[in-house]
């Protein structure tokens, strides 16, 4: 049986078949070697850097923009939309430094992703 | 009147990259007039990944995206940044009228870059019956109210058009909460990169609606829901094809156009199908002295390109003004 699916790493879009009958699983179709790791991935836990904002408590913006440090499983991204709703950032923040350190427990860190001072 | 070697309109990602690239080509007395109260332009409301990738080599959020060029223009001499200062008027001998909270002022450049950028179509809207109620939104003004302004304009949401900022609201909405009932897409496929198909809409298994237009509005006070129904090939309702989507609120991600009415005040030619200013080359306009980059030169995908061909603009300006070779 043959997989097909869209790398999403790159705006290129490759769309990569993987080959479920063969061991190991063979892929094609990447332009870059990039598209494995996706494919891989996709096929034994889809994960997605997560971006939303968290609100704030007297700082010059009303929201701060944040990522994951590192994909999250994509089963979990309600779940981590429920945390992120429960934040107030207090404090000033430049681009990169940490909002909520081991976040929803799997060692994920939320990062800010652009500088917010104070009012 | 203040005078100033170069002024540019619009620190957004195009009015960073030129004021950087002219002040490294030796312009040394740089005004740039941003209306907001931060640089960084659209970036700041694309909270999501995928900039950077080709100028960086860097999977970047907009607004990190924005903070690296916002922290090294901060880092050079002579660019003066006046936040708050909103151009309001502009001749064709270069003297720019800008508000700046309580007054107004006037400046007088040698050259001038334009880097206003674009703003949503929504004149297709003009198009459709029934009602008119409210819960009509442009896909770029939600992304304002939910990723800036940190309010949810609905509950149940209908997506007209597939152009990216559309397929990235529509995962906005589903993760804050809300359904999407569907994206209608009047053309066979997507103008979105496939990969926000897939992690936009595929990933939420939001259904899209490809060769469908909207036919009619319902709602008296609020949307209450529309009518989808599916097209030929010359974009005529197919009878019989008709369903109802039920929703409260219908975003409109149907293209952009280049912000240009500034520039027009100064003499400069436009072109009338396209809003982008009448050009040979790019960047320059009918006026010389006066350039035009980013996407109110014309509606760029990537924000990369954007910085690559403002940079140029920086430079082109420098060799008007006599400090860059060309
Ligand atoms: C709603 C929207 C969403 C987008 N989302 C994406 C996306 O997800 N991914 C992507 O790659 N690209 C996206 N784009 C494209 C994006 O706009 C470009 O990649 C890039 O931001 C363009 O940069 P720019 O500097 O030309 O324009 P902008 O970023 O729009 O910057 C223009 C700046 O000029 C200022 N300005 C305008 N008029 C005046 C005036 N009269 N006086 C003073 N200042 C003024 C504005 O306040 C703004 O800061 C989006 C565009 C829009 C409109
Ligand atoms: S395989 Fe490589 S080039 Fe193709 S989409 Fe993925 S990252 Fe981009």
């Amino acid at each position: 049986m043959t997989k097909k699916m869209v790398c999403i790493e790159c705006p290129k879009g490759c769309v990569l078949e993987v080959d479920m009958d063969a061991k190991p699983v063979k892929i094609t179709g990447n332009k870059c070697p990039k598209g494995i790791g996706y494919a891989l991935s996709e096929m034994e836990d889809p994960r997605r850097v997560l971006t939303s904002s968290v609100l704030t408590e007297s700082l010059e913006l009303k929201l701060a923009p944040v990522k994951t440090d590192r994909p999250v499983p994509k089963k979990e991204l309600s779940r981590a939309m429920e945390e992120i709703k429960k934040i107030r950032l207090k404090r000033a923040v430049s681009a990169g430094d940490i909002v909520a350190e081991n976040f929803l427990g799997m060692g994920i860190k939320l990062v800010a992703t652009r500088e917010v001072g104070l009012v | 009147m203040i005078e100033r070697e170069l002024v540019i309109v619009g620190g957004g990602p195009s009015g960073m990259a030129a004021a950087i690239a002219a002040r490294e080509n030796g312009v040394k007395d740089i005004l740039l007039l941003e209306r907001d109260q931060y640089l960084g332009g659209i970036l700041n409301q694309c909270v999501h990944t995928g900039f950077g990738l080709e100028y960086f080599k860097e999977v970047l959020t907009g607004p990190e995206y924005a903070d690296r060029f916002i922290k090294k223009i901060r880092g050079l001499p002579d660019i003066e940044i006046s936040l708050r200062s909103f151009a309001v008027g502009m001749t064709g001998d270069k003297v720019v009228t800008f508000l700046k909270p309580g007054r107004m002022e006037r400046v007088k450049a040698r050259a001038i870059i334009m880097a206003t950028g674009c703003r949503e179509k929504t004149r297709e809207m003009v198009h459709i019956a029934g009602t008119r109620p409210s819960g009509i939104f442009s896909a770029g003004f939600a992304q304002k109210l939910i990723n800036i302004e940190g309010l949810l304009p609905g509950k149940e949401v209908v997506i007209v058009g597939s152009g990216d900022i559309g397929l990235i609201m529509a995962r906005r909405f589903v993760l804050e909460g809300a359904k999407v009932s569907g994206v209608v897409e009047i053309q066979g496929q997507s103008r979105g990169l496939v990969r926000n198909i897939v992690q936009c809409i595929e990933d939420f298994d939001i259904p899209i609606y490809f060769n469908h237009k909207i036919s009619r509005i319902y709602g008296r006070d609020r949307v209450e829901a529309l009518d989808a129904v599916r097209v030929d090939e010359n974009f005529n309702e197919i009878s019989g094809t008709k369903f109802a989507l039920k929703c409260d609120t219908i975003l409109m991600s149907v293209g952009l156009i280049p912000e240009n009415e500034l520039i027009e005040m100064a003499g400069v030619a436009i072109d009338r199908k396209t809003n982008s200013p009448v050009s040979e080359e790019l960047n320059k306009t009918s006026v010389p002295g006066i350039f035009v980059c980013g996407n109110s030169f014309k509606v760029y995908d990537i924000v990369d390109s954007v910085t690559r061909d403002s940079l140029a603009a920086g430079k082109l300006a420098a060799e008007y003004l006599g400090r860059a070779r060309a």
